[in-house]
């Protein structure tokens, strides 16, 4: 018998008010300053290399990925884009890139450096590499739809070489998650009103509640693909074509890519230490 | 040649699970005429709607749309022709913002960018939601879903509009609204529906439909001053055809105040 957040049906029940206020994104990709206003796909490109790079390190890196952060503090600025509503989004998935890292410490005891007198194991150092990298690359991907919309990163995807059957896979599952989420919603309420909290049939009760509403999509779609081939599609959904590549693009693409370049093979807090403590000299 | 004629000749249509959907449906509605297609839950009238763009093809009978008759070939004429406003608007709006919902017809067309941007400006001008063009559909009222619904076809250019169920689930103003909407349309209509009241500020003509076939087919007005045939389709006479409610009599006149 389950209660409360591990119930299933409380899950159900809180699932719009929780984990999918994604829709505030969308609220924040309307804004109107100069990094809104650009077009998505030098968003989309830029993003792409600085995760790219990222991820592209040594798993003992650390100091070399400090200065990557000058990415989503300019961005976040810029872009006057709410810190602690990205923040508190990344939390809601770090579980997944600590569970990556957590065994780390004890598969990997190789001393690589002392503190003082304690040796720190390489497991340490890859498992907060890994965190680092997380950080820097799903903060960047936040960033990105926050500054310019799910659909409009879809859109550019398909100019990248994405398959256009994938894209409309994800306009479609980004439309329709609200409509999905509003009838488990209902469904879970019903239940509740009725269950009088009797736990010992909540799982049973959450499997038929499932089922149902699987069965409700699959009607659902049923009906979305009638309204589409009413209005001639042809299995691709054809946009109005708006991109605009001009100079503050090219800048941006080409500014932000020399950059993580560049940091990619200078180690700029090495650089730095090594002046202070007179390492160059 | 005119593309505003609709004639069913025929129909019948029995689901996979065996329910019989049509069982002998035929009628001609002519140009510019305005029908209102009414029966009980289940009785067969989205089943026809959706016959008649082509959705479904009946398993004896035929369509015929203007001059021609519905097949595989000349599918895609006829669904331009024949525009479908489903009865859940967030079945029928399926893109991101409301622009790209209304293009989506137009663009599948062929039209360029210049005369689909023209279209949909003109489209959701004619149903009076210009302001709503850049908003997500999930986040409008019910009133908003339909009239943007009716959009999309609109911007399709259709000679018939085929609606199920236009004024459900809407509050009063937002029927009224839709209702006001509909009368300025000169295209030839064809209107699923259980809001009898909208049938007589719409519909010169009813069809009802009872177990699949068509049992009544005549003037509104004459269709349900019969109150055998509705009581017989599961159906009762429109509101404001209804005897007065404070007296029983007819004559409402009497406790006029009341209905002020």
């Amino acid at each position: 018998m389950l209660h409360g957040a591990a119930c299933p049906v409380y899950f159900m029940n809180n699932i719009g008010k929780n984990s999918f206020d994604i829709d505030y994104m969308d609220l924040l990709a309307s804004g109107n300053s100069l990094l809104h206003r650009l077009d998505p796909g030098a968003k989309v490109i830029t993003t792409f290399v600085f995760i790219v790079l990222v991820v592209s390190f040594d798993k003992y890196t650390i100091s070399a990925l400090i200065p990557f952060f000058i990415y989503p503090v300019v961005l976040v600025s810029l872009g006057n884009l709410p810190l602690g509503y990205i923040l508190k989004k990344l939390l809601v998935v770090s579980p997944f890139a600590i569970l990556i890292g957590i065994f780390n410490p004890w598969m990997d005891q190789r001393i690589l450096f002392n503190i003082g007198s304690i040796g720190v194991y390489g497991g340490w150092v890859s498992f907060f590499s890994i965190l680092l990298r997380f950080t820097l690359t799903v903060t960047a991907a936040l960033i990105l739809v926050s500054l310019t919309g799910f659909n409009a990163v879809c859109a550019s995807l398909t100019r990248f070489g994405v398959p256009r059957l994938f894209a409309t896979q994800l306009l479609l599952f980004y439309r329709y998650i609200f409509v999905l989420t509003d009838e488990a919603e209902r469904m879970a309420r019903a239940e509740s009103l009725r269950s009088f909290n009797s736990g010992a049939l909540r799982l049973k009760t959450f499997i038929s509640l499932s089922g149902h509403l699987l069965l409700r999509t699959l009607n659902r779609a049923e009906r979305i693909y009638c309204a589409m081939q009413c209005r001639g599609f042809d299995g691709y959904v054809h946009t109005i074509d708006s991109r605009r590549i001009g100079y503050q693009e090219v800048t941006f693409v080409l500014g932000w890519s020399f950059l993580f370049i560049f940091l990619k093979y200078y180690n700029i807090p090495l650089m730095l230490g090594k002046i202070f403590t007179g390492g160059f000299l | 040649m005119s593309h505003h004629i609709v004639e069913a000749q025929d129909l019948h249509y029995t689901y996979p699970d065996g329910t019989v959907g049509l069982d002998g449906v035929s009628f001609r509605i002519s140009h510019g005429e305005s029908v209102a297609l009414v029966g009980e839950n289940g009785a067969g009238k989205s089943t026809l709607l959706l016959h008649l763009n082509g959705y479904l093809s009946p398993a004896k009978g035929a369509v015929r749309i203007g001059d021609s008759f519905l097949n595989q070939k000349n599918l895609n004429i006829i669904r331009r022709t024949v525009g479908m406003v489903f009865q859940n608007p967030d079945d029928q709006l399926f893109m991101p913002t409301v622009f790209e919902d209304v293009a989506f017809g137009p663009l599948n067309l062929g039209f360029s960018k210049v005369e689909v941007e023209r279209k949909v400006a003109e489209a959701l001008k004619t149903v009076g939601v210009e302001h709503l063009s850049k908003r997500p559909p999930y986040k409008l009222s019910q009133g908003e879903k339909r009239s943007v619904s009716i959009a999309t076809v609109l911007a399709m250019s259709p000679d018939i509009l085929v609606m199920d169920e236009p004024t459900s689930s809407l509050d009063p103003q937002a029927r009224r609204r839709i209702i006001e909407l509909l009368k300025t349309f000169h295209h030839s209509k064809v209107i699923a529906t259980h809001d009898l009241d909208m049938a007589l500020d719409l519909c010169e003509r009813t069809i009802v439909i009872h177990r699949g076939k068509v049992v009544g087919d005549g003037p509104t007005q004459e269709i349900f001053q019969n109150e055998e045939l509705l009581r017989s389709s599961c159906l009762e006479k429109p509101l404001r055809m209804q005897s007065c409610p404070i007296c029983g009599t007819a004559e409402k006149k009497k406790h006029w105040k009341f209905f002020r």
